[in-house]
């Protein structure tokens, strides 16, 4: 019976022509496994799709030219004033279209929510652990669209022409400028000429609503193929393994969430555009290339740049009739790069020193590989350091302190501050897994104390369950690389010697302090011991400095 | 915990990587047992789960009618006061009525998956990303039987004729936008300023007399022949006024430290910079009176105004440009000459 099955008309219209069941038996009940920390990457899809939506009404009425008008729309303040067509006509979806503020600003908070939702995801990428093989590809792909979102924003910051957006493209003309040989050629071809000149808007304006999003949108469907063809990883846990993927049917229940998720995230950027002012560009008035705001910010994710270009200290070369600007050539042009370049090649880097050429499907969990987890947070610091440099004047004001000191306090600060993040945190993730270790060897402290018959106080431990102490040890016992024979035996040299020491010491320094999980041997001793002594832990013995909450103490 | 314990059991291959498996100290229990819901014991439950969510997308339905009811209701400048919000009604109105109805019809939908689905968890097998032997093997059959009928690889003056011409295809791509931008040439070096030139006041467009400054007073100022522009050619008007933008200052004479070769390029103490910092290009907007520094807002490069405009603090690492001052024959504020050296931030040919 079930083999004569037909789709009912307009389905089967379709399915003669493509043939859905082929496609769709396998995707409809595609399994999804479920985490607060896989959000982060729909939140980032979902702002884009707005930005789409909200950015096509934009164009209706933006008009990307730089020629000259006079103002008459209804803001009264700026009426009569000479300015660009772009700033006018931002002024007129402001003023004088319904529903055109709201938009604007939705499109604005959506584009600060996509880079902040797509910063976090690959912070969770990181520390997780998904990178790894066969992931590598889609970590680039992301982070290519990190990279171009940031772009992407700070040229829509570009287009409205208001005095705000027009220093930020200034400060960015000049930065171009300090690049060594092509500087100035390059300004002239980006902007037509001299700064500020009248091209620069219709220019961006392609880029912005074309060529960015065009590039976005095909990494975005790259990206969710492999998402899919990978299929998604798994934190590990029974009956979770790398050979499965355990969670909810896509039809269904992962449909009603990720849909609904979207609506609630539209809901609330447009929540932020109704109610929460961004870039009133009003207030600032036309660009005026002789005049500037004081206290100006520039979008969030900016911020770390602009940080690096204000702590850096004035050095400048003068040689054989040429000019190199340090003080932009290495805050702007080197280390960002540099920063971002290892960002992205970071999986390879770790994939070499760990030597480790499997597939990985089940995440880790940061503290598991605690020297991972402190380049993070040392590249986390780092970031943030220059980010809080970025707005030092703020900072010096608000806290009544000296700008000078606040400067010179973040040029040492960015340099020592990463350092020692990184080793508090990697010290961390290791007393976290001592404590893992504790908890599975010896269970969980009850709070009991008991006293024995000698008149010896001890607290009474309760062992955990097995689904717990399963996921407790599910995971790889990681032992550093080791580097090879010195001579092969036909006593010929190794070849790369150097460079195979190199990688040997850098893999003890990433694998060699992590605590790795009791054997079944020392799972069972630790239970016979604790069974002999009645389940009784010695008081004494307790030094660690953690304590388990547990519901029955709570 | 000592290191024996670390020793590998078994080596995962010959190479010597970095993971070893050893046997699982506790062997993997599957999955947890499902935990029914109340929605799933308790009818009445779910029958509330039911109204709940469907009285949020109905909510939703009337909140996107008052949206569109408020589109052509409001006034496009009736202004909303309500506590600490304050702003545009039409707006917030309209937004809020749209905001609240999608974030309705998305939790719905959430409690609905998570209250009334069916939420037992299934497992699927995953497979290696790498292709099996087989497929390796037949695709590589295809490629060599491929490449073989191309002749792609014995007739190698076909396929390096064919590379040297889609190599050279690149060069037009980059050569075609040669015309997006003149040369730079000599524009950096210049402005509009010149011999003869008055100083005028940047909002006033007046010329400036010496009695018209007091000592202390700062001046936003600007070439005479500034203003003519903007009719002519307003993208001139900008681009010149985006270098030829000066500071005009009135400093005691007693305080002034003058750079050899620069001792008459003041008149009483009234001296003359470029306001384009030579950072990055900002204007430079904030003037601290008693010790005579002005204040780039952008990154904070401090100059010193009477000694020169040296760099006192900052990213910035060259002093601001001095404009040459002399008074023209009504007793007017006039440039010498042009400026000296080009004015703003550094670049590679500047010397
Ligand atoms: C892909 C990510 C995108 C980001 C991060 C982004 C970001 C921005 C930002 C920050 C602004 C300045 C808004 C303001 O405060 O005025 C802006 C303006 C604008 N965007 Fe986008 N945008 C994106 C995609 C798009 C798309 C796809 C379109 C069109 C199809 C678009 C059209 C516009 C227009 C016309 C403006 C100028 C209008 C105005 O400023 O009022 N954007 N964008
Ligand atoms: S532009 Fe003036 S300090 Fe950077």
């Amino acid at each position: 019976m079930s083999n004569t099955q037909e789709f009912p008309p307009p389905v089967k219209w379709v399915d003669d022509r493509l043939g859905i069941a082929k496609i769709g038996k396998k995707n409809l009940r595609k399994v999804f496994p479920d985490h607060w920390s896989f959000m982060l990457g729909e939140i980032a899809l979902y702002s884009f799709i707005i930005l789409i939506l909200t950015g096509t009404f934009l164009t209706f009425w933006f008009k990307p030219s730089m020629a000259e008008v006079q103002y008459n729309g209804s803001y009264s303040l700026l009426k009569g004033l000479h300015m660009s067509e772009a700033y006018a006509s931002t002024l007129d979806i402001t003023f004088d279209v319904r529903g055109g503020l709201l938009v604007r600003q939705i499109h604005h908070w959506a584009a600060v929510l996509f880079i902040a939702a797509m910063m976090v995801h690959l912070l969770r990428m990181f520390f997780t652990g998904a990178f790894r093989k066969p992931r590598e590809l889609n970590w680039l792909i992301g982070f290519g669209m990190l990279f171009l979102g940031i772009i992407e924003g700070f040229i829509g910051y570009g287009l409205p022409d208001d005095l705000l957006s027009g220093t930020g493209l200034r400060i960015t003309n000049g930065m171009i400028q300090a690049s060594p040989i092509v500087g100035t050629y390059m300004n002239f071809f980006i902007f037509g000429g001299e700064f500020p000149g009248d091209e620069f808007v219709s220019r961006f304006f392609i880029v912005h609503v074309l060529l960015i999003p065009g590039i976005i949108l095909g990494l975005v469907t790259a990206h969710l193929f492999l998402v899919v063809y990978h299929k998604h990883t798994q934190y590990a846990g029974p009956g979770r393994t790398q050979k499965n993927v355990v969670g909810y049917p896509l039809f269904p229940v992962y449909t009603a969430k990720a849909g609904g998720f979207f609506f609630v995230v539209f809901g609330i950027t447009a929540l932020m555009g109704a109610l929460m002012q961004i870039n009133p560009v009003w207030l600032y008035g036309p660009y005026n290339p002789a005049e500037v705001t004081a206290g100006s910010q520039p979008d969030w994710y900016m911020g770390w740049l602009e940080g690096a270009v204000r702590i850096f200290p004035g050095f400048e070369s003068h040689f054989w009739g040429i000019t190199l600007g340090w003080n932009l050539l290495i805050p702007a042009l080197i280390i960002p790069p540099a920063f971002v370049t290892l960002v992205a090649l970071y999986p390879f880097i770790e994939g070499w020193i760990s030597g480790d050429k499997r597939e990985h499907h089940l995440l880790d969990r940061p503290r598991d590989v605690p020297t991972r987890t402190g380049v993070g947070v040392g590249f986390i610091t780092f970031y943030a350091l220059l980010w809080i440099g970025g707005g030092n004047d703020l900072i010096a004001t608000h806290f009544g302190v000296s700008l000078n000191h606040v400067t010179w306090f973040l040029r040492f600060a960015v340099i020592l501050g990463p350092i020692l993040a990184f080793w508090v945190a990697r010290r961390w993730a290791i007393s976290l897994q001592r404590a893992d270790y504790a908890r599975l060897t010896h269970g969980l402290e009850t709070g009991v104390i008991v006293r024995s018959p000698e008149g010896k106080y001890t607290e009474k431990h309760q062992p955990i369950s097995t689904y717990e102490a399963y996921s407790l040890t599910a995971r790889d016992r990681v032992v550093p690389h080791e580097i090879g024979p010195e001579t092969d035996d036909n006593g010929v040299r190794a070849p790369r010697r150097a460079l195979n020491k190199a990688r040997a010491a850098l893999s003890r320094f990433y694998f060699a302090d992590a605590v790795q999980k009791p054997t079944a041997q020392e799972l069972e001793e630790a239970h016979e011991h604790a069974h002999d002594a009645d389940e009784i832990h010695e008081l004494t013995e307790d030094t660690e400095t953690y304590r388990e909450v547990t519901s029955d103490r709570s | 915990m000592s290191d024996d314990k670390n020793l590998p059991v078994v080596k995962d291959d010959g190479e010597h990587h970095g993971a070893v498996e050893v046997a699982e100290p506790i062997p993997d229990p599957g999955l947890e047992p499902h935990e029914p819901r109340i929605t799933d014991i308790d009818p009445k439950a779910a029958d509330r789960v039911e109204r709940q969510v469907s009285a949020m997308f109905g909510l939703a339905t009337l909140l996107v009618l008052g949206a569109c009811v408020a589109y052509f209701a409001i006034g496009r400048d009736s202004i909303l006061q309500f506590g600490p919000l304050s702003g545009n009604a039409n707006n917030m109105v309209m937004g809020l009525c749209i905001g609240l109805a999608l974030f309705l019809i998305g939790a719905g939908a959430i409690q609905w998956a998570k209250k009334l689905m069916v939420d037992e968890e299934i497992s699927e097998d995953r497979h290696a990303a790498h292709s099996s032997p087989e497929q390796i093997a037949e695709i590589t059959e295809a490629f060599k039987q491929g490449t073989a009928e191309s002749g792609f690889g014995r007739r190698k003056m076909i396929r390096n004729s064919l590379i040297g011409a889609l190599g050279v295809l690149g060069l037009p791509a980059i050569i075609f936008l040669r015309d997006l931008g003149p040369l730079p040439g000599r524009s950096l070096y210049n402005t509009i300023w010149a011999k003869g030139i008055r100083v005028v006041n940047d909002v006033t467009d007046r010329p400036i007399k010496p009695s018209d400054l007091i000592v202390g007073q700062l001046v936003n100022a600007a070439p005479a022949n500034l203003a003519p522009l903007q009719e002519e050619n307003p993208t001139e008007y900008q681009n010149a006024k985006a270098k030829a933008a000066v500071i005009v200052v009135r400093i005691k004479p007693s305080e002034i430290r003058t750079k050899p070769g620069r001792e008459n390029w003041g008149i009483d103490g009234i001296l003359c910079y470029s306001k384009i910092c030579t950072h990055v290009g900002c204007p430079i907007s904030l003037y601290e009176q008693t010790t005579h520094h002005v204040l780039c807002p952008c990154h904070q490069s401090t100059f010193d105004l009477s000694d020169s405009a040296k760099v006192v603090f900052g990213p910035a690492a060259r002093p601001l440009p001095q404009l040459p001052l002399a008074l023209d024959s009504e007793g007017y504020l006039v440039a010498q000459s042009g400026f000296t050296e080009p004015v703003g931030p550094s670049f590679w040919e500047r010397g």
